[in-house]
């Protein structure tokens, strides 16, 4: 991680874990409403091209806790990649994840990538309007589940 | 050795250091005299204060005859304010969970 403050390029966030289950089985826990609610989040999600939903985790102080998503690609068993924005002003999240799943043997590799890009809002401290209390309320959320 | 992040949440977990920190932002350059004004605690308290967030790069000083004027150092905060970073995290936890389902789904 860099701390670099330019907003103006592509991040990403990179996570892949092999799990010792066909890629089918992995496929209907990502894309059946029931299971994405049990390891990710409530949600309204269909398997669909441009089908808008939410993900729904507990508000907390600074963010109501929902996630705007529209779904970019399908394809069976192999690729699933929606949008996933959130957040205001300086933890606003504009991006796009992806799972690709590639069979290994018995199991599958599944990998996760979410790319953000360049935020609507500009990220401007100066001003009273920088998002210093969603900030706040969530450092302090942080500091709880740390404790 | 303590994280970038470490350092920052305990700095910035002090209830008068995040006033004085959001004071600097919201306001700009202040000298010490100024801070305490409004800070409710004496002048030593807010110098020792402002050198634990000069520590932690959240607050540059400058001095200026016998005053020491304080500014907000944003920047710091990026490591916080990185999505990437925080996503990161989520993310793993998630795939614990997914792990889990995975499981409970053969039976």
């Amino acid at each position: 991680m860099t701390d670099t403050t330019t907003q103006s390029e592509t991040r990403s966030v990179v996570l892949e874990r092999e799990f010792p289950h066909p890629a089918e089985k992995l496929w209907r826990a990502l894309t059946q409403p029931h299971l994405i609610a049990d390891w990710l989040m409530q949600n309204d999600f269909k398997p669909a091209v441009g089908h808008r939903f939410n993900l729904r985790a507990e508000p907390r102080a600074g963010w109501n806790g929902i996630i705007d998503c529209e779904v970019r690609v399908v394809e069976p068993n192999k690729t699933l990649a929606y949008t996933w924005e959130s957040g205001e002003g300086a933890l606003a999240i504009r991006s796009v994840v992806t799972f690709s799943l590639t069979p290994k043997g018995t199991g599958t590799l599944l990998r996760m990538e979410q790319t953000g890009f360049r935020p609507d809002q500009k990220q401007n401290y100066t001003g009273a309007q920088y998002g210093w209390q969603h900030f706040l309320g969530r450092l302090e959320q942080v500091l709880a589940a740390t404790a | 050795m303590p994280t970038t992040h470490d350092v920052l949440f305990r700095t910035l977990a002090d209830p008068t250091r995040r006033a004085l920190f959001e004071r600097l932002c919201r306001e700009g350059e202040k000298t010490v005299g100024a801070l305490t004004v409004r800070a409710g605690i004496s002048q030593p308290a807010v110098s020792k204060h402002l050198g634990i967030l000069k520590r932690a790069g959240l607050v540059r000083d400058r001095h200026e005859g016998r005053e020491t004027h304080y500014r907000a150092q944003i920047g710091a905060l990026a490591p916080l304010l990185d999505w990437t970073g925080r996503m990161a995290g989520f993310w793993e936890k998630r795939f614990d969970a997914l792990e889990d389902l995975l499981k409970r789904m053969d039976q």
